[in-house]
């Protein structure tokens, strides 16, 4: 009898895999070229005849984020931002009286594609340089990449320091600008006993190391520590963890979704910030969209950048973005050290008369820039930014409120050389 | 002592979610044998019509009225993925009956089409959700022991699309018709059933209940493209654990799943209590292949 029953629908069969194969494939291909599309042509208009290949009148500079996988969530606010500034300075003539056009790829979340999309824009378009990468993970796979075919990459996120690799500027912060200032600070206002809660990869484990050295340096005392993997969703067992240690802080280095689900039901268990300080280093204005303002109010974070951050460039660069991409869009440190990046960089070719990578690299050296977080400075020995560390508190409206910065930038250290206490960590890498 | 309570309560909890999230795969996968990997997907877009719903009230009906909202997004996200799975099983699944690897394939790629859908429309970065006032909060038992109001809501909610689907299921002409058509689909045609329309019927009510699934993870996690990710293979568990075929079944995979990944995870870490409750169920597939609850019937053979 089943026999019958399939090979009557045997005849469908070709067809219906055809379509739906070809359903997937067309709708597929279309989703994944949306974005870049979409977002590529407003900047490739006024340099409409340079189209790709022809770079005699155009700079071709590389972008590559993740524009889809579960990534995306963060990364393509970021790339906004990038398009945005080489928008601006297209506007302004371009570098070197060249129009600049920006190459998009996806690194879709995958590790090994955003190498394989590195080594094509270096090999195959000839970018002048690389503005790209959210994870850690995403940098460790393309630093091959760029040192082999001495290319050149701007990396717009905090991550955990020990790294410093000549093909590389990070415009974010490393551990001394935003987890150690951060820790400091926890204990001499909020209390000694702290949990530390991560997820579980390289970022968070290396991050509690450093934090664990510390707290035994400055008199802390470690209630516990907690990873879940990438995407976990259920955190009841674990505040029901924390909830027996007695913490007075809890150090969140949760990354991406699980964020949303830890406080939500941290709030359900009826545990607030009055109850528990809570401090995290991935939770930003955009995060705080997803989470809900009502959930977050009154938790910490520590960043270099928010968008309440009070200079004059930073309120061009928040009604810029805004205009560009909607009223109801907000900025956020990495998407802020994103756009330094490409100005950083233009900065720097100007300076060189070049885009050849040994060129502009001593041209960047101590290059100084007033970006939306105020002055900053390239570190011509490793590479980063003097960057001025903030701590804010989320307010009802979902944006932060200042309660401690260090006042001036501070010097990048991604080794931890000038900590005592440090001094086991780095040896290790 | 409180701490037992509550992890108690938790692992129920806990369970609960999985079954609310497997309920509709039980029916796709378990009673059609669709290896549906947009299920998640299907789940995404239940979230999302709860979010619209939200939007919808805020922007067009009176402030007093916000904190009614979720009771109608129920029955929105229900529709939505009702509809989409409809539109689903009319134009893509019936097509792929009886070939488990193609239609995984297919609805695989449909995932991922939903999902760059979703990003297109509300963009990439997380949407945000405000929980109705009345599930704020939650009920003190003793001190240390509060059981929040929302995960008692998705206690009563999960026991209600169980008792719906019980009843439909066993009690009513369609669902007669629905078991006859899995069981025996030849059979059941030359009685005089439409079983292209039972087919139909079915795959969008499963997407229906993923709908339901969609609305009730807005109130404890996170709203993106994303989220059918984190919840697909959890769903696919509990389905394969409790046996393919059986509702009861799904019930107590949810349970098995539900209360040893609170224990592991309280006594070990979430990562290791993760390994621990997949050697669990590895070993328990080996020593009863067919789950929980097998299914008794020469169609499966």
């Amino acid at each position: 009898m089943r026999q019958t029953g399939t090979k009557i629908k045997k005849r469908h069969m070709g067809k219906g895999l055809l379509a739906a194969v070809s359903l997937a494939l067309v709708l597929g291909g279309c989703g994944q070229n949306e974005p870049a599309a979409g977002s590529a042509s407003p900047a490739a208009s006024p340099a409409a005849g340079a189209s790709s290949g022809e770079s005699g009148d155009g700079i071709k500079v590389g972008i590559l984020h993740s524009l889809s996988g579960t990534m995306a969530i963060s990364e393509v606010s970021v790339k906004d931002a990038e398009m945005m500034a080489i928008d601006e300075i297209n506007a302004k003539g371009g570098v070197l009286g060249k129009k600049l056009i920006p190459v998009v790829e996806d690194g879709a979340s995958d590790w090994p594609t955003f190498a394989e999309k590195a080594r094509k824009l270096l090999s195959e378009d000839k970018v002048a340089t690389v503005f790209g990468g959210w994870t850690s993970a995403s940098r460790k796979a393309m630093l091959p990449v760029f040192e082999e075919l001495n290319g050149l990459l701007w990396y717009p996120v905090q991550y955990e320091g020990l790294e410093s690799s000549p093909n590389i500027f990070y415009t974010g912060a490393t551990t001394n600008q935003q987890i150690v200032p951060a820790v400091s600070w926890l204990l001499e206002n909020r209390g000694k006993k702290m949990y530390l809660l991560g997820s579980d990869y390289v970022f968070p484990r290396t991050a509690n190391k450093i934090i664990k050295a510390q707290l035994a340096a400055e008199g802390g005392e470690l209630a516990g520590e907690e990873y879940t993997p990438l995407g976990h969703t259920d955190y009841t067992t674990i505040i029901s963890k924390i909830k027996a240690a007695k913490p007075d802080i809890v150090f969140n280095t949760l990354n991406g979704d699980s964020n949303v689900a830890f406080f939500k039901q941290l709030k359900d268990a009826g545990i607030s910030a009055a109850d528990l300080t809570t401090l995290s280093v991935s939770v930003a204005e955009e995060e705080i969209r997803g989470i809900g303002a009502d959930v977050l109010e009154g938790h910490l974070a520590a960043w270099n950048y928010y968008q309440t951050t009070d200079t004059p460039e930073n309120k061009t660069f928040v009604e810029a973005y805004k205009a560009k991409y909607g009223a109801d869009r907000v900025t956020a440190d990495p998407i802020e050290a994103g756009y330094d990046a490409v100005y950083l960089w233009a900065a720097a070719v100007e300076k060189a008369g070049s885009t050849d990578v040994a060129a502009v690299k001593e041209a960047a050296k101590e290059l100084e820039w007033d970006a939306p977080e105020g002055k900053v400075k390239i570190d011509g020995e490793t590479q980063h930014l003097y960057k001025t560390v903030r701590i804010g508190e989320v307010q009802a409206d979902g944006q932060f409120k200042e309660v401690w910065s260090s006042g001036e930038p501070v010097k990048p250290d991604p080794y931890l050389k000038t900590y005592a206490w440090a001094s086991g960590l780095s040896s290790g890498s | 002592m409180d701490v037992f309570w509550l992890q108690l309560f938790n692992g129920i909890s806990v369970s609960s979610i999985l079954l609310l999230i497997a309920l509709g795969l039980a029916v796709t996968f378990g009673q059609m044998n669709v290896i549906n990997m947009a299920h998640g997907e299907l789940i995404m877009v239940g979230a999302y019509a709860t979010y619209m719903t939200q939007k919808l009230f805020q922007s067009y009906l009176p402030a007093s009225w916000f904190s009614q909202y979720f009771l109608l997004s129920i029955a929105a996200s229900f529709a939505a993925a009702f509809l989409i799975g409809l539109l689903l099983e009319k134009t893509l699944i019936r097509f792929l009956y009886g070939r488990p690897l193609d239609s995984l394939l297919a609805t695989w790629g449909v995932g991922l089409v939903l999902q760059q859908l979703a990003r297109s429309i509300f963009g990439a970065p997380n949407v945000g959700v405000k929980s109705p006032s009345w599930l704020e909060g939650g009920l003190s038992v003793t001190q240390g022991l509060v059981l929040p109001y929302k995960r008692l809501f998705i206690l009563a909610l999960v026991a209600v699309c169980l008792l719906a689907m019980f009843l439909y299921i066993y009690r009513t002409t369609a669902g007669r018709r629905m078991r006859a058509v899995m069981q025996n689909r030849d059979m059941a045609a030359c009685l005089g059933i439409s079983t292209r329309r039972v087919d139909s019927l079915t795959f969008a009510i499963g997407s229906g209940l993923a709908g339901i699934a969609g609305c009730a993870l807005t109130l404890i996690g996170p709203i993106g493209p994303t989220i059918g990710t984190y919840y697909i293979v959890d769903a696919f568990m509990v389905v394969v654990l409790g046996g393919v075929g059986k509702l009861v079944g799904t019930v107590f995979g949810a349970l098995g799943i539900g209360m040893t990944n609170t224990l592991f995870e309280y006594w070990t870490t979430a990562s290791l209590g993760k390994v621990l409750v997949f050697l669990c169920i590895v070993a328990f597939l080996q020593w009863k292949p067919k789950g929980f609850v097998a299914m008794r019937t020469r169609s499966l053979d």
